[in-house]
């Protein structure tokens, strides 16, 4: 087994309630909402307005500089381009399909005739054209960390470890679709010029280890699939890197910097696609969970669909849902109304009724230490968290606030409930402002005095 | 189906969900892993025992609730802490100590020594172990009285008349050492020291139940095995290597046996308040306070070292936590997979 992280918490998986349910298909929605944010980087312009028909497939979102294009997930009618509701809190500008139930495939859509003659540049240029994206939350577009990485990496590997709680679309996955999976692992290693893909899966997903090997044996795919222990959070990319190679990625780095490059399981998947049939991201696997959840479902929908949708077909929500969440509970959003659309990284959507947080009044650090020997970034949390309360910015920096990846352990392990995790967004946040600041009155000074020299 | 727009939902940010354990939780193991060593403490000293821990308790508890209602904060006895401080004040104490005088170690410890520095996790000293530091201060006779064990005491009233002994610690201190070590083992064997048949404060006698009670908030993940293996272990290797007595590990037995180590090492020592936060800082700690325990034992004029070692660890808690920090993610390059390869 491969080598542990520091740190880490363990919680209650909560897998079972959906690990053993097939992969169902969404009946399609009467309308999609598709957000024209769904990655890291600046938001797309609309290249539809409102009355075009749009196929499946069809290019409706250019992204510039930093970004991946975005595809309409349904055929039908443009009813609306204008702001709404979406997964990151607050509006963003949308376009709104009416679903004609027909599911036509635009022409924009074409299979290549020989997939495994394309050349390297075209085979990113097909992962380009998809609007393919980390799924696994994080939305960093992956033709860029492919380009990127090419000549640095080494290590390619592939993200099954699937560590928050409830999720179990990447286990489904393994299960249901273990070619599209090595598939798009041989197509990654051809990519970086490496002779090993290697994929992570924490053990408690053995039938899923097992179901792959068993592809890669019938294809001799150059892919060996390394189970890792089951410990929040071994998804994490830094801690990944660091059970499968040993090495940690420096503070402020990538995982390039140390040769790896980490790509999920349903990017994986999508790269695939992308590369044998010219399908864009216009589907995606979501688990359907959580105490308030009368009937949880693992439900492949398309992109933009109302998460109330979801709800619905899992037989609606309990009485005194009070928190919906997209994402897992450890680190996904909470959201403020149902209406919020299914995104690239949209891999679970939560709802709770039981009261999960166990939030007390006023809570007091009792100095017991469990963050610090939790942290898998090696922080002091209680220590982040007096000095984030009071402004201390020195301090912040001194005790490297910024490497906190908001994993959550801390606050989840947390015996007085205190709200770590919370306070280190927000001490993060008036860090990076008061460095603006910093470099903005530096710059209208360095102004003034050349101003006054000329 | 379910009407999505009148949801009552709430936004807070993530993570979504908690362990179950909590302050509360946590105290109820320290308390639950104090009770084999109050019972035996009711066998070998008689139920006053009890009854002193019971009124300590609820004193502790009184006074927190007092300073809390006059300063008008929120009320945090709800956290079993103070009950916590109110069993170990009595530990430290001699069985034949007053009722009054509990109260008022109390008053001291939760007041002066808790509250005013802020309540739960901000105190630097233990609240128990100064409680028992300013008793001793103040009433130095009662708090060195030493019932002969096996004596049950009256549950009111003085117990002026009670057969007093030596507790073995005495035993091992003074210029004829080679003298009264070897009649302290005429009086005890390693078995009555292991077994808590001695004289002592109420609940350090019995090493066994101690260890029994410290194995399981280790169970429990309540504390963890620094404090206590650095601690004992300190102890143990000095009193080899120094040994007083004709055999060395006959000698060092007695010194853990005997005296407070047991309990200071898994339940005053680990207070979470006043010891550092990292398990490094923990060992070294737990090596601080084995240190000046052994040489207030063998230089001090006290023949127990305990309580003060600790007190004096306490105040370099903060110091330690400042020196050691866990090492930045990603600074140190562990290439460990390649080295092996090599």
């Amino acid at each position: 087994m491969a080598q542990a992280f520091f740190g880490g918490v363990h919680p209650n998986d909560m897998k079972a309630a959906t690990n053993e349910k097939a992969i169902e298909q969404l009946a399609p929605p009467a309308q999609v909402v598709i957000p024209m944010s769904m990655h890291f980087g600046a938001p797309c312009t609309p290249l539809v307005k409102v009355g075009d028909s749009v196929k499946v497939g069809q290019k409706i979102g250019e992204f510039h500089g930093l970004g991946a294009p975005i595809h309409a997930s349904v055929s039908g009618t443009v009813v609306a381009v204008e702001p709404r509701p979406y997964s990151m809190g607050g509006d963003m500008m949308s376009v709104v399909i009416e679903n004609d139930m027909k599911d036509e495939l635009s022409e924009e859509v074409k299979a290549p005739e020989n997939p495994d003659a394309l050349s390297v540049q075209e085979m990113v240029e097909a992962v380009k054209n998809a609007g393919i994206v980390g799924m696994g939350g994080a939305t960093f577009p992956t033709h860029v960390k492919i380009s990127g990485g090419i000549g640095k990496v080494a290590n390619v590997i592939i993200n099954g470890a699937e560590c928050e709680p409830y999720i179990t679309a990447d286990h489904r996955t393994m299960l249901e679709r273990p070619e599209e999976i090595i598939g798009g692992a041989i197509y990654l290693a051809k990519m970086f010029g490496v002779d090993k893909v290697t994929i992570g899966v924490e053990v408690n997903k053995q039938n899923g280890i097992d179901s792959m090997n068993k592809v890669i044996a019938e294809k001799k795919a150059p892919v060996v699939v390394e189970p890792l222990h089951c410990r929040y959070p071994q998804g994490g990319e830094k801690q990944l890197c660091q059970a499968i190679t040993g090495r940690q990625v420096p503070p402020g780095g990538l995982p390039s910097d140390i040769g790896c490059a980490v790509f999920n399981i349903n990017t994986t998947c999508a790269i695939y696609r992308a590369i044998t049939q010219g399908m864009p991201v216009v589907r995606k696997i979501v688990t359907v969970s959580g105490s308030g959840v009368i009937d949880p479902k693992n439900l492949e929908c398309p992109i933009g669909t109302p998460v109330k949708n979801l709800f619905d077909a899992c037989g609606g929500l309990k009485d005194g849902t009070y928190k919906l969440i997209m994402g897992g509970p450890m680190m996904g959003m909470a959201q403020y109304t149902a209406d919020v659309p299914v995104g690239k990284g949209t891999g679970a959507m939560l709802a709770f009724c039981e009261n999960e947080e166990q939030t007390v009044e006023d809570p007091q650090c009792i100095r017991c230490g469990r963050c610090v020997a939790v942290c898998p970034m090696h922080l002091e949390p209680l220590m982040l968290y007096q000095y984030a309360s009071k402004n201390m910015f020195d301090e912040l920096n001194a005790a490297n606030l910024m490497d906190c990846m908001e994993c959550g352990a801390c606050s989840y392990i947390c015996p007085a409930r205190m709200h770590l995790t919370h306070m280190f967004k927000v001490g993060k946040q008036k860090l990076k402002d008061k460095a603006a600041a910093e470099k903005a009155a530096a710059a209208a000074k360095k102004a003034a005095e050349e101003k006054k020299e000329a | 189906m379910t009407d999505y727009k009148n949801l009552k939902l709430t936004a807070t940010s993530s993570p979504h969900i908690r362990n179950a354990e909590n302050t509360k939780s946590i105290m109820l193991d320290v308390i639950i892993a104090l009770i084999p060593a109050l019972a035996f403490a009711c066998w070998n000293f008689g139920f006053r025992a009890l009854t002193l821990t019971c009124v300590s308790v609820i004193s502790c508890m009184f006074w927190e609730w007092l300073y809390r209602k006059i300063t008008k904060k929120p009320q945090s006895i709800g956290d079993l802490s103070a009950a916590v401080t109110g069993i170990l004040i009595v530990f430290v104490c001699p069985v034949t100590i007053g009722y009054w005088q509990v109260i008022l170690g109390g008053l001291f410890a939760i007041m002066i020594v808790k509250q005013l520095f802020g309540g739960i996790g901000k105190n630097f000293l233990n609240p128990a172990l100064a409680a028992r530091a300013f008793m001793l201060a103040s009433w130095a006779g009662p708090m060195t009285r030493w019932v002969t064990p096996g004596t049950w005491v009256s549950l009111v009233g003085a117990n002026a008349d009670v057969t007093t002994a030596a507790t073995p610690l005495s035993y091992m201190k003074g210029d004829d050492l080679a003298t009264t070590f070897a009649s302290l083992k005429d009086a005890y064997s390693v078995a009555d020291m292991f077994l808590g048949k001695i004289g002592g404060s109420v609940g350090e006698v019995s090493s066994l139940l101690l260890i029994c009670g410290g194995l399981y908030l280790l169970f429990r993940k309540v504390i963890t095995w620094h404090i206590p293996v650095a601690y004992i272990g300190t102890v143990a290797l000095l009193t080899v290597l120094f040994s007083r007595g004709n055999s060395p590990v006959e000698w060092m037995l007695y010194n853990i046996f005997g005296g407070g180590l047991m309990l200071g090492a898994f339940f005053m020592a680990t207070d979470y308040s006043s010891s550092p936060i990292t398990g490094k800082g923990q060992l070294i700690y737990g090596v601080g306070c084995g240190l000046l325990t052994v040489f207030i034992r063998y230089f001090g004029s006290y023949n127990e070292g305990v309580c003060y070692s600790i007190m004096v660890m306490n105040c370099f808690a903060a110091l330690i936590d400042r020196s050691v920090k866990p090492a930045r993610f990603g600074v140190v390059k562990s290439d460990k997979k390649e080295a092996a390869a090599k």
